[in-house]
Parts: structure tokens; C-alpha cells; sequence
């Protein structure tokens, strides 16, 4: 379903070059849930902004359902992000001064969904959170873990095949991320492809195959059970600094 | 329904900051009052002056004889066969001889700025001076000289306490007996033609102690107008032979001028106001460009959700749109009031017409999306990662 193939993404900084992707195969296939672990500036988000075609690399190619959208101009990547993506980023990234209903209406909104399926499809997303009580609440009127709810709801409430989350735990303290994860876990195991961005092994262990990178490359790619039991070789300077 | 939701999120950021919205819309707001409020006064004033024509009689043509230190002169039977002799041009002719300096006193008062004129019978229905109680002079109290006068209404009631019929006062200490009353003509103040006194015009040339007359009003048929004065000019150069020695003028042209004049000093006051819409516009591309900047983060959750350029563009030109919208609507109401106030303060019927009100809406319509465009093209143009990224 995901492929890219020797993809780069590299940044002129002055006079040199940050390879933020440096030559990246990766292959995923549908309904799989993969966590793409790593060091703060190894490239992770990178990586994801262009699963989620809110990037486009360098250099190499990716190839989403068999289709190349490494070459896509912008109306067409907003098109796939609509229909096949959904978003939960670290940051919730909710709409101040839209209520949690609209905030979770605006994917169907540019997908052209008429009002009355829009509020359903919302609601229903809502509800399975279990936000179906707080509809109208602005987003600063939530806390954290809802807020991070309202943002799951938003990006499975047009039903898209691929879930990608970046650090959806990293605002949270421990408790409610785990609910989070399980919330993840429960749209893999309906069908979604989940792939998801983290810096913690242990949560990278919830998933079913481990991505790891280091300066842009991979080093790791395999089961997580597999990378758990590795995870303390591949770690060679004590516990992981805070990311952002 | 995209289009509604922009609105309506465009209502509410309106109602969110109610000081910047204000400041915001303030040249919109100004701009269109001032509009409406030019265009409705400059209205009520030019129907107000071209009632005032009307009520003078619209197919008056008015002649003025300077003559030549000649003792060659027109006399008044040749322009009463001009007239006669002219019936299809022609509904009537009068002399009008003014009393210069005359004092008008009833009982113990006296007035000196009363205008005093000589008629002959035929002035009333040249003029529209309708006697609206007792009667107008009449042939033979011009040809007999006789003593009586027909007066405004102004004088009525501050001579007589408005019942002056059959009383009398005297005209450079002669008596008048007056014998109708005119119909107001202008509110009966001391300034127009309520205060006022006809007499019959051989009076008015002896009290003058003069054999000439100086003015004569035609009134023309319908339409004929520029014949009727293509036809006095001719005559009256027959006998002067110099064109300088009269003036001749019609009310059309009178009126015509005063309405191209007045057209024109209404239209560069509205452009001048208009400035004021632009500036308005600039204003908001100003807001719209920082409130841009201020939600770059909310356009790049929506481009990763899916909106397309033109999405975007189109909820930034539809919330500028809407501003200047809501201004404009303010401004309206505010032009309404303000038109109506200055009207009514200087008394002058000021109705801001619908054409007024809707062309200041649609422009400050139009003034939005217009000065909305820059902005809204920014934020389209912005790259989602970058947006997301932003603080
Ligand atoms: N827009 C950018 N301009 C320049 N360098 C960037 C940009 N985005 C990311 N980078 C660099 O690319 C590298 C990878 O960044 P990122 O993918 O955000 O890492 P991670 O998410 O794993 O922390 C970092 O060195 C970062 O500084
Ligand atoms: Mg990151």
C-alpha cells in the first residue's frame, strides 16, 4: 500500500546540506500498524510528512496504492490527504475557535459531504471517543487527552484506509497516553494501517513491525518483538532526551 | 455550504475582537455614510430647487431690458403683440416694474425689505401667483390705476395677524387696498416670495417716476421655451440693434444649468467620499494580512485535512468579503440616520434612495473581495508543512 523507494528529503542549511532522509526504502503493507522509532532529528517526522503528502521528497519516489504522488502538484496530494489520511499530531493542531464538532466536520467538509452526514459521521467519531457530551466545546476547553481524542476522531471520521500518528503520546502524561495507544490499536485491528512516530521503545513495542532510524536512514526494520529484545544494543547513550 | 461556513466563521471572529472589528470596518463605515449621505442631500437639495422653479412658473422666460443711453425704447404694447401674435409660442405676457426702496407700513409697523412690484393682470398665471383668498389684480385695476394690492402670506400674518382681506397699508405712504391673499410659496418666511406686494404696474412706474420698463415675463408654451427666446431676442434687436441692451432667459436653461452644476459638485464630493472606501480597503487587506500571519497554523490543519488552494482562498476573500459587508451595512444605517438629521436640521426633505444605499453596498461589497484577494492568496500560497509548523 506504502512504498517509497530511495527516497531523500535534504534542506540547504548555509553552505552544507542536512540530509533529513537519507535514501529510504520502505514498503507497507495494508492494515499493517508500524512504529517508526528514532532520536530527535533522525528524521522521523520527515518521513511522515511524506507518507502523509504534506511533503514531497527530494529525490526518490513514493508510491501510495500504486500511484507515484512523489510528482503530484499540490490540488491533487490535498485530494489523497482527504481521502486516504488521517492525521494525530503531538500538538493536537484542533482549530481555536471551531468546536469540537466542526473541528472533526472540517475533513468531510472538503470532502464535499453534505451538512446532515457531515454532523453524523462527526458524532459518530465523537462518540466512540467518547467526547459525544462535549460537541460544542471549544478546543481550549478541553483537557489534554481530550483534545488528543477530538483530534483521533477528526482523522478516522472520514474513514481513510491510513492512520498516521507523530508523538500522539508526547503532550500526554503516561496514563492517557496508553489510552491513546489503545485507541490506536483498536483501528488496527479494524483494518486501518496504522503507522505511528515515537521516540519511546516501549511504546514502539505495541506495534506489530518496528521502523528505526538514525540520520536519515534505517538501521532496524522488523518485528517489534524482534526490536524489544534489541532495542538496548541499538540505544548506545543511556535513555532518550526529551523531543519535540 | 463551504461558503456558509466561512461566513459564519467569519461573523464570529467578527464578535470574537468587536474593538478591531470596529477599527477594521471604521473606513468602510465612513466612507459609505459619507456616500449616502452626500447623495441624499444633493438629492433633496435639487428637488427642492427644482420645486422652487416649478412653483415660479417652469416655462417662464424672463427679459431684462437694460436699453441704451438712446431715447430709443420698446414699449410695452409691442410686446404684448409679440405675444398675441405668437400664440402657439406664447401663453402670456407681464411687465414686472420693482419699487426700489419701498417701505411698507400697516398700523404702526413698517417694513422696508418687502418686495414691491408692478404687475399687470396676467402676471398671476405666469408666475403661479394664485390668489388662495380674495382675488388677483385684474385688468381694470391696471388699466384704471387703481389702488389695490395682492400680498404674501408672510405679510399677512405679521401685518395683520393673517386676516388682511380688505384692509389696508401704505406703499411709500400711499394707500393700498388689499384685495387677495397669495398662496405660501416658501414657507412664508421674510426672505422669499411670501413677503411681497403686487401692485399694478402704471402705479409702480409713477412711484418710480419712470416711463421704462425694465423686466417682462413670457410664459411659453409647453416645449417652446428656446423659440419663445429666439423670438424676444430677434424683436427686442430690431429696436435696440445691439445685443447688450437686453438679456433674455429662459427657466429651462436656468434649471438645466443648476442641475449640470449641481450634478457635478455631487459627483466630486462622492469621489471624494469614495476615497474613504478605499482607504477602507486598504484597511482591511491590512487586518486580513495580520490575521493571515496570526492563523497560519489553522490553514495548515486545514490543508492537512484536505482544503485545496482554492479552498482556502475562498474562506479568506469570503471573510473579507463579509467584513467590509457588515461595515457597509453599519455604514448604511449610519448614513440613513445621518442623512435624515442633517437633512431635517436644514430643512431640506434629505430621502437616501434605494439606488444610494444598494450601489454603497455592493461597492463596499466588492471592496472587500477585491482588497481581500492579496491576503487570501497568501494563505493559499502557504505551504502546508511550513504552516503547520509555525508558532
Ligand atoms: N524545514 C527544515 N529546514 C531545515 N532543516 C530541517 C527542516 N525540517 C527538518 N529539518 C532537519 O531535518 C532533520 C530531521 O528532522 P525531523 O524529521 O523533524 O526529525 P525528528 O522528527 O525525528 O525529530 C533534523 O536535523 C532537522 O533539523
Ligand atoms: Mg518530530
Amino acid at each position: 500500500m506504502i512504498e517509497l523507494r530511495n527516497v531523500y528529503k535534504i534542506y540547504p542549511m548555509g553552505d552544507t546540506e542536512v540530509h533529513a532522509l537519507d535514501g529510504v526504502s520502505l514498503r507497507v503493507a495494508a492494515g499493517e500498524f508500524v512504529a517508526i522509532v528514532g532520536r530527535s532529528g533522525s528524521g522521523k517526522s520527515t518521513c511522515m510528512n511524506i507518507i502523509g503528502c504534506l511533503d514531497v521528497p527530494t529525490a526518490g519516489q513514493y508510491f501510495l496504492q500504486g500511484v507515484d504522488v512523489s510528482r503530484m502538484e499540490e490540488n491533487e496530494l490535498a485530494l489523497v490527504r482527504n481521502r486516504m489520511l488521517g492525521f494525530v499530531f503531538q500538538q493536537y493542531n484542533l482549530i481555536p475557535n471551531l468546536n469540537i464538532l466542526e473541528n472533526v466536520e472540517l475533513p468531510l467538509l472538503y470532502a464535499g459531504y453534505g451538512s446532515a452526514e457531515r454532523h453524523k459521521a462527526a458524532r459518530t467519531a465523537l462518540k466512540r471517543l467518547g467526547l459525544g457530551d462535549k460537541l460544542r466545546h471549544r478546543p481550549a476547553q478541553l483537557s489534554g487527552g481530550q483534545q488528543q481524542r477530538a483530534a483521533i476522531a477528526r482523522a478516522l471520521a472520514g474513514n481513510p484506509p491510513i492512520i498516521l500518528a507523530d508523538e500522539p503520546t508526547g503532550a500526554l502524561d503516561s496514563r492517557t497516553g496508553r489510552e491513546m495507544l489503545r485507541y490506536l490499536q483498536s483501528l488496527y485491528q479494524e483494518g486501518h494501517t496504522v503507522i505511528l512516530i515515537t521516540h519511546d521503545n516501549t511504546i514502539a513495542a505495541m506495534a506489530q513491525r518496528v521502523v528505526r532510524l538514525e540520520d536519515g536512514k534505517i538501521v532496524y526494520d522488523g518485528p517489534a518483538d524482534r526490536y524489544s529484545a534489541l532495542a538496548v544494543f541499538l540505544e548506545d547513550s543511556g535513555p532518550e532526551e526529551a523531543q519535540q | 455550504m463551504k461558503v456558509w461556513q466561512s461566513f459564519s466563521l467569519a461573523l464570529k471572529s467578527l464578535a470574537l475582537s468587536k474593538m478591531r472589528a470596529i477599527l477594521t470596518m471604521l473606513g468602510i463605515i465612513i466612507g459609505v455614510a459619507a456616500v449616502i449621505i452626500i447623495i441624499s442631500l444633493g438629492d433633496g437639495i435639487q428637488d427642492y430647487v427644482n420645486e422652487s422653479f416649478q412653483g415660479m412658473g417652469a416655462n417662464l422666460v424672463a427679459v431684462t431690458i437694460k436699453g441704451r443711453n438712446s431715447s430709443r425704447n420698446i414699449a410695452e404694447e409691442d410686446m404684448y403683440h409679440l405675444a398675441a401674435e405668437n400664440a402657439d409660442c406664447f401663453s402670456g405676457v407681464s411687465p414686472a416694474v420693482s419699487v426700489y426702496g419701498a417701505t411698507v407700513k400697516a398700523g404702526n409697523q413698517t417694513f422696508e425689505d418687502t418686495t414691491v412690484t408692478g404687475v399687470s393682470e396676467t402676471y398671476g398665471a405666469i408666475r403661479n401667483a394664485v390668489a388662495e383668498t380674495g382675488r388677483f389684480l385684474q385688468y381694470v385695476d391696471v388699466a384704471r390705476q387703481r389702488k389695490v394690492c395682492v400680498i404674501g402670506t408672510y405679510l399677512e400674518r405679521e401685518l395683520f395677524n393673517g386676516d388682511a382681506l380688505g384692509k389696508t397699508l401704505k406703499i411709500n405712504g400711499m394707500s393700498y387696498q388689499i384685495v387677495g391673499i397669495l398662496e405660501e410659496k416658501a414657507g412664508s418666511t421674510s426672505y422669499g416670495d411670501d413677503n411681497q406686494v403686487l401692485i399694478p404696474y402704471p402705479n409702480a412706474m409713477k412711484i418710480n417716476g419712470s416711463s421704462q420698463i425694465d423686466t417682462y415675463y413670457f410664459s411659453a408654451v409647453e416645449g417652446q421655451s428656446a423659440r419663445a427666446k429666439q423670438m424676444i431676442e430677434n424683436r427686442l434687436y430690431r429696436t435696440y440693434e445691439d445685443s447688450d441692451a437686453f438679456f433674455v432667459m429662459t427657466m429651462d436653461e436656468v434649471l438645466n444649468t443648476y442641475n449640470k452644476m449641481a450634478g457635478t459638485i455631487q459627483t466630486v464630493l462622492t469621489a471624494i467620499a469614495a476615497i474613504s472606501l478605499l482607504v477602507g480597503g486598504i484597511g482591511i487587506m491590512n487586518i486580513m494580512l495580520v490575521s493571515v500571519t496570526e492563523r497560519t497554523r489553522e490553514i495548515g490543519i486545514r490543508k492537512a485535512v484536505g482544503a485545496r488552494r482554492r479552498d482556502i482562498m475562498g474562506q479568506f476573500v469570503i471573510e473579507a468579503a463579509t467584513t467590509s459587508a457588515v461595515g457597509g451595512s453599519i455604514g448604511i444605517i449610519v448614513g440613513i440616520i445621518g442623512s435624515v438629521l442633517i437633512g431635517s436640521a436644514f430643512d431640506i426633505q434629505a430621502t437616501p434612495s434605494v439606488k444610494a444605499v444598494a450601489i454603497s453596498f455592493v461597492v463596499s461589497v466588492t471592496i472587500g473581495i477585491v482588497f481581500g484577494f492579496l491576503p487570501a492568496n497568501k494563505a493559499a500560497k502557504l505551504h502546508p508543512i511550513d504552516a503547520l509548523r509555525h508558532e
